[in-house]
């Protein structure tokens, strides 16, 4: 380091620190001392100024809840954010929304995460260095131009599936700009077999909404019904009314490894994709359906339950779906489609509705099979076809990542590298951002304007809720950008969207029509004002209110034409080697949401592995390999070089043959959370048709090494006990729906429903409780498993992450976790959320040195967390295991981690015991504006965070001293029953049995 | 001033408990010359001194471990132990119930042996109490790694403070406080109120300035007095009598500490005497752990003879029936409850993940010391130090299962995990040891290791028996 002298010349040289002499050491020393007592400066004089006029409606500690839309594969999920002070903090479902119904999935609720995820791309870059806005703007006009000299022969965009009528109509603008441009998609969870079956059977791009709620049988076929897509919760919700009804709906499950409608269902079978093919089709040709070739005789479809299933089917004609999954083929996908045509269930239980695509200026030009039109997006394999052949000059990526997340076999990180400028928007500076010439930081939807179609047509509005936290752009401003050389304004655009719709809905005559300035005559004031109102009001409630129905469609007459025998014989009889499918994971989909810690350390369904990815095999072919799990396998397809080290997991309910692979992990780059965690699958992954296949052969041999596997619930086998009750389904008509169960565990039921003395004696005397009795029901005939409670807990009471080692370790933070049992006899899996059970006489109280867990006078088992000292005694008599301490100092303390910590809860110290509070924040709010308005805390007013969430309101919370309350209603049910009754703990949460219908199996071993 | 006046004819005759020929000034010698390093082992070569000198070096590192393996764990926190959810309590507990084992003997022999005027206690009682109050102050320690939040362990005490806040006293963690602070301070007591005497003797046998102004600060200005020798006596007796007790009641409450939790495996009823007898075992495994080389480096086997050894041996078998008893009678609860979480704690012993440790402490505990039946084995000196080492680390094993095995499989099987101890648990246990090692060494060089004043009284006794 050089001296200031030599830097300045002119000071004097000598440096009393670095050339002390005694004196002065000696002086420097008594003025540090004499200043040292005179003590430090004053902080900086700023100013601070209160609200002069305080903006209306916003109380400082009272949440303000935003409208907006969060985008599931290209459609929207309406959702409601809680701010606080301006800052976002927690997400809850739309009520008025199709796709949410008041409840939101693990993912929407985790997304809070990722807005507020420093990892997030912050800046843009071109080749690798920083830069800005302005250059961008510049270097695209100037690429544009270029691209306007040759009609933008070279121009390309790349987008993941777009519903949004502003970005369809923008990218409309763009196609029609340039004519030459082309339009691609790209859904790393999409082979297009759905698509292009509905398309052959409507003639034109056509997706299948399900009306559960109507069905009485629903055959589930490798499906994600309930999730993690972005009818889920929808369905999931119809289900569980059609279920709840009488008679109760019946479920069947084929699977290829176990998913959420396994567990739920009445009967369920293991089968490998190609052998679900070849079920449809005999399931077609018992059901009578026309045109359908015989099958051979050898093969398996010839078995007991497959008649069964078709009666049940049969009897419930025009009330039942079949539903296919993303791995099963195009021609499993068309003998659904002629299923349900059969069985009439088209418009009633199964509404096919046309996809949203571009707005088409050129109304005469065909649109069906054969080359893309300039609104009919093409694929991604046919885009590398012309990178390769140096057609793309520019490409723009609109948040896609397909240097991640495109096919191994394509290899599109080389054909990227032959395309002149590329331009990548996304949230993060992920592996295609790395290369690409320019790259975008995208603002989240939580930060920007837009808008979205749901999964059934209904269009709602992206609202932002705070300004851009990292600086992001949205997709509008960027294509706007293109368009026109100067970015705009998204919001502008979004409303002109509006004004269109709005005009469409209102019936106003076009003339003020969308994006032209707004003349001077009254008319067209009124139009205005009318518009502004309407606009409002959409905003508040998020979802186009009484917009027209999606378009229903009806198959073409000549849809059904067969087209040959079963391709595979030989996969479907199960001979056929292994066959891998690339299924998307159950918490980050196809990788879309690696960076969010939440969904990464939130344990799946059934393996509850966290931070990572396994490849799923069946306990028979584990033994026919000789692996356990954590054996690491080397995947090698028959067909190609290409060759995968995966780690595989034993799963019980896997389909022999079959391993699955899912996506989504093995990132190189990206955030903060996914690198260096799971495998690729992608890397492996063929194409058919320019798009990704869900299913390849692959070989399968030991590598040699092991991998270990964080798991947040090793043992799921239940050793005689019995945590989850069943009870049987009891069929006389003179019973009423709930009555109408077996009164098996009503002994129980009806010990638990009192909130009175216990029966078993006591050394410690009884509570009274004068004001409420607050409890709480979890109905597991209700619970699909789908963890999104888990998570909205997570967000709501400032949960940390702990990461994958401290998770082997066993020291996962979830208040709320989901115990998966797979009972001795192979049935069904059972799935228990089990949080705090806020016992009466808790065990946790007696043993706590300190006082620092106690029994309040509402009933609640409260935790002091500035009292604990940390012995973990109270762990240790806890029978439930429900409470989670903090070994380490867990929870995050960034500036980022503190903006969306929720500030009515405490963030803890290490050192400390935490556990279910009961949402006890949400009881003081109610309680505050019950005192407010002099009345009591009424029925339904405290909702707790996994209650709001749950997407089949398997979750009730109540007060047990009102006996019209829910829970109270609840709990008098002869379902009712508490978790480890014996040990006289009395808890307050109690348990509604699972329903067994014996009538429903399709077999005698069924279950 | 000068003991050794008092009775220069009386020589000892061989009895079983102290060697022929000794005089009570020779006793004092010999025991004061260790301490003030006079003809003594000390100089009788550099082998001995060196010895000490290796011995103190390498448990002194320990110590430094130690320290800084405490300021470690205080500042990144408790998850440096293995423990997780469900096993919240590892190896700092066991270590501590241990400890607080081992700490046991020295009362019991110090106190009840001499209210049952058990004449060979004498030459061991000393040394038992110094291992005693060692142990015990250890064990007090490891309560305090084991909590998250270790700065606000003086919460679990109930001191008057602003917020009325007290301690919770349904807790047996609050009784435990008081068991072991009452129990250190008794012991002290006990052990000080012992060494008076022979702290005097030490003022005036010593040249150097600095040992006559320590021992003689510590002596609390003793001159053999008779009236002091009287009160001294019953002041003794007295202390003894408090602390009979407290032989039983703190291990009882550790006990508690487990017994009032409801976790199958916790919660028995056989803990209390199960404990003490536990206690009792490892307490007197470990006198003779300490006895065989002190005799053997210091040259004390006129003092601590074949004959303590012997009795100490039987006492170890004894705890050692009593233990079994304990073992098999909760293996026969288990099962007569019927109770289906007792009997799958009991069979996951025999064949878990935890089997291997529990069929060693079986080995340890209850088959090893049946070697003890036989007197030729219980006199072969080092046979009797492979079996007190082989039981100290029974019983570690035995504290380590009932710890940690219970709680890793309880109720519900969700929740089930295993407990594997990191590399700082074995820090933690292995320093302590060398803690223990260091302070017995410093004891050792600085304090009389045998009771002098006691001796003499022996060497008088056993005179007078002589002329019988």
């Amino acid at each position: 380091m050089k001296r200031p002298a030599v830097i300045f010349p002119t000071l004097p040289a000598a440096d009393p620190v670095a050339d002390p002499a005694r004196r002065r050491v000696l002086k420097l020393m008594a003025a540090s001392a004499a200043l040292a007592g005179t003590g430090c400066s004053q902080p900086p004089a700023e100013k601070i100024l209160p609200y002069v006029n305080m903006p209306e409606g916003l109380v400082p500690g009272d949440p303000v809840y935003y409208a907006s839309t969060l985008l599931r594969g290209g459609l929207g999920m309406g959702i409601l954010v809680e701010t606080e002070s301006g800052r976002p903090i927690k997400i809850e479902g739309n009520s008025a929304h199709p796709a949410s119904l008041g409840a939101a999935d693990a993912q929407a609720q985790a997304a809070i995460l990722t807005l507020w995820d420093p990892g997030r791309s912050r800046t843009v870059m071109h080749a690798g260095r920083l830069s800005t806005f302005p250059a961008l703007q510049e270097g695209l006009r100037r690429r544009m131009d270029e691209e306007a000299r040759r009609g933008g022969e070279g121009l390309r965009l790349l987008s993941g599936p777009v519903s949004s009528p502003t970005l369809l109509a923008q990218i409309g603008e763009v196609l029609e700009r340039w004519p030459g441009a082309r339009w691609h998609v790209h859904d790393p969870s999409d082979s297009g077999a759905r698509a292009s079956a509905a398309r052959q059977v409507f003639g034109r791009p056509a997706r299948a909404v399900y009306r559960l709620e109507r069905a009485r049988v629903v055959l589930s076929v490798d499906a994600d019904l309930f999730g993690p897509g972005a009818d889920g919760v929808c369905n999931a919700q119809g289900f569980m009314q059609a279920r709840k009804g009488s008679p109760r709906a019946r479920l069947y499950a084929l699977e290829s490894t176990p998913g959420l409608p396994g567990a739920l269902a009445d009967a369920r079978r293991t089968l490998s994709p190609a052998q679900m093919e070849a079920a449809l089709h005999a399931i077609g040709l018992r059901l009578g359906v026309p045109g359908l070739a015989p099958l051979p005789p050898a093969a398996p479809h010839r078995a007991a339950w497959l008649d069964r299933l078709c009666g049940q089917l049969r009897a419930a004609r025009g009330a039942c779906v079949v539903a296919p999954g993303h791995s099963v083929s195009r021609r499993a996908h068309l003998l659904a489609w002629r299923i349900n045509a059969h069985l009439g269930n088209i418009g009633h239980t199964v509404i096919p509705i046309a996809q949203e695509m571009p707005p088409r200026r050129d109304a005469g030009r065909p649109s069906d099979e054969g080359p893309a039109t300039a609104s009919h997006p093409a694929t991604l394999g046919e885009l590398v076809d012309e990178m390769r052949a140096g057609k793309v000059e520019t490409l723009i990526m609109l948040d896609v990542n397909p240097a991640y997340d495109a096919p191994g076999e394509l290899d599109f990180s080389q054909a990227l590298s032959q395309v002149g400028c590329s331009v990548h928007m996304g949230l993060y500076r992920d592996e295609t951002a790395l290369l690409s010439s320019w790259h975008v930081p995208k603002a989240h939807e939580l930060e920007s304007w837009g808008d979205a179609r749901s999964h059934d047509g209904t269009a709602s509005v992206v609202q932002p809720v705070i300004a851009p936290i990292y600086g992001g752009r949205s997709l509008h401003e960027l294509l706007g950008m293109l368009a026109t050389g100067t970015s705009g304004s998204a919001h502008e655009r979004v409303r002109a969207t509006w004004r269109s719709i709005w005009e469409e809905v209102a019936g106003k005559p076009a003339s003020a029509g969308a994006g032209r300035p707004i003349g001077q005559s009254g008319a067209q004031d009124d139009n205005a004002a009318g518009f502004e109102s309407w606009w409002q009001a959409t905003l508040r409630r998020g979802v186009l209110a009484g917009g027209p129905a999606a378009q229903a469609l009806s198959p073409l007459p000549d849809a059904f034409e067969e087209e040959g025998g079963l391709a595979k014989d030989k996969e479907a009889s199960g001979q056929a080697g292994l066959i891998a499918v690339f299924a998307n994971d159950s918490n980050l989909i196809a990788g879309e949401y690696a960076d969010n810690a939440w969904l990464q350390e939130l344990p799946r369904p059934y393996s509850k592995i966290v931070w990572d990815n396994a490849a799923l095999i069946s306990p028979a072919t584990a033994r026919l390999h000789g692996l356990e799990s954590g054996d690491v396998v080397s995947l090698a397809a028959e067909d190609s070089p290409s060759r995968l080290l995966a780690p595989v997991w034993i799963m019980p309910g896997q389909a022999d043959g079959v391993v699955t692979l899912p996506l989504g992990y093995g990132r190189s780059i990206a955030g903060s959370a996914s690198p260096g965690h799971g495998f690729d699958a992608y890397v492996l992954q063929p194409v058919e048709h320019g798009m990704p296949r869900r299913t390849r052969r692959v070989g399968m041999r030991a590598a040699g090494e092991r991998h270990d596997f964080a798991c947040a619930q090793p043992q799921k086998a239940l050793h005689g006990r019995k945590p989850v009750r069943t009870v049987q389904v009891r069929r006389r008509p003179e019973d009423a729906p709930d009555v109408a169960l077996d009164a098996a565990v009503s002994h129980a039921g009806a010990r638990a429903a009192r909130s009175g003395p216990g029966d078993q004696p006591s050394l410690y005397p009884d509570r009274r409780y004068d004001g409420y009795a607050w409890g709480m029901t979890v109905d597991l005939d209700a619970c699909i498993g789908c963890n999104a409670c888990a998570i909205a807990c997570q967000a709501e009471n400032n949960i940390p992450v702990v990461g994958p080692r401290e998770v082997a370790l066993g020291r996962e933070m979830h208040w709320m976790r989901i115990d998966l049992y797979r009972p001795e006899d192979e049935g069904r899996a059972q799935f228990q959320p089990m949080a705090c059970q806020h016992c009466e006489n808790a065990p946790c109280e007696v043993v706590c040195p300190v006082g620092a867990t106690m029994h309040d006078s509402e009933g609640l088992n409260v935790q002091v967390y500035n009292r604990c000292v940390g012995t973990r005694f109270c762990s240790n008599n806890c029978p439930y295991k429900v409470r989670h301490f903090n070994f380490f100092q867990y929870a995050a303390t960034d500036p980022a981690a503190a903006a969306h910590a929720n500030p009515d809860v405490t963030v803890r110290q290490r050192g400390v015991m935490e556990k279910c509070t009961y949402c006890v924040q949400r009881i003081s709010h109610a309680r505050i504006q019950a005192q407010k308005e002099d009345r009591r805390i009424r029925d339904g007013e405290v909702v707790t965070a996994c209650q709001a969430t749950c997407p089949t309101n398997a979750i009730v919370f109540g007060d047990l001293n009102d006996p019209d309350s829910l829970v109270s209603r609840s709990k008098a049910s002869t379902r009712n029953y508490t978790v480890l009754e014996e040990l006289n703990t009395r808890p307050r949460t109690s348990y509604l049995a699972r329903v067994d219908d014996p009538a429903a199996q399709l077999e005698e071993d069924d279950g | 001033m000068a003991e050794n006046d008092m009775d220069t004819t009386a020589v000892s005759a061989g009895t079983p408990v102290l060697g022929p020929g000794w005089t009570a000034g020779g006793v004092t010698d010999k025991i004061s010359h260790i301490v003030l390093g006079r003809g003594g082992p000390w100089t009788r070569g550099w082998k001995a001194h060196w010895r000490w000198r290796g011995a103190l070096l390498i448990s002194f590192s320990g110590v430094l471990v130690l320290l800084s393996a405490s300021a470690w764990l205080f500042m990144r926190g408790v998850g440096l132990f293995g423990v997780n959810m469900p096993v919240a309590w590892g190896f700092a507990l066991g270590n501590f119930v241990w400890w607080i084992g081992i700490g046991h003997a020295g009362t019991f022999i110090s106190a009840i042996l001499l209210l049952l005027r058990q004449r060979w206690r004498t030459s061991i009682n000393r040394y038992a109490e110094a291992m005693t109050l060692f142990a015990a102050g250890i064990a007090g320690l490891f309560p305090i790694f084991h909590l998250g939040r270790p700065w606000f362990a003086y919460w679990l005490l109930p001191y008057p403070n602003r917020m009325e806040l007290w301690p919770q006293w349904r807790s047996p963690l609050v009784w435990d406080i008081f068991a072991i602070s009452t129990y250190l301070l008794v012991s002290l007591l006990f052990w000080y109120v012992g060494l008076i005497p022979d702290l005097a003797s030490l003022r005036d046998k010593a040249r150097s300035r600095g040992k006559q102004l320590a021992y003689g600060l510590l002596a609390l200005g003793w001159r053999g007095d008779a009236r002091h020798w009287q009160r001294y006596e019953s002041a003794y007796l007295l202390l003894a009598g408090l602390a009979t007790p407290l032989v039983v009641s703190v291990h009882t409450v550790v006990s508690l500490d487990f017994a009032i939790g409801n976790t199958p495996g916790y919660h028995s009823t056989i803990f209390p005497p199960y404990f003490v007898a536990g206690a009792l075992f490892s307490g007197f495994a470990m006198v003779v752990t300490l006895a065989i080389p002190l005799r053997h480096y210091l040259n004390l086997r006129d003092f601590i003879t074949m004959r303590h050894l012997d009795l100490a041996a039987r006492v170890m078998l004894a705890c050692s029936l009593f233990v079994a008893y304990g073992y098999a009678s909760e293996i026969f609860t288990a099962y007569y409850s019927g109770d289906a979480y007792e009997i799958h704690m009991t069979q996951d012993r025999f064949t878990g993940v935890y089997a291997p440790v529990y069929w060693a402490y079986i080995c340890c505990n209850v088959l090893v010391p049946q070697i003890l039946w036989s007197r030729r084995m219980r006199r072969n000196v080092p046979a009797l130090l492979i079996i007190s080492l082989v039981v100290n680390a029974g019983m570690w094993m035995e504290r380590f299962l009932i710890v940690v095995q219970s709680l890793h499989q309880d109720f519900l099987p969700s929740s089930w995990g295993v407990f594997l101890p990191s590399f700082w648990d074995w820090v933690f246990l292995l320093s302590s040891i060398a803690l223990f090692v260091w302070l017995f060494l410093m004891f050792v060089r600085y304090l009389p290791l045998i009771s002098m004043a006691e001796m003499r009284g022996l060497v008088q006794e056993t005179s007078r028996e002589d002329l019988r």
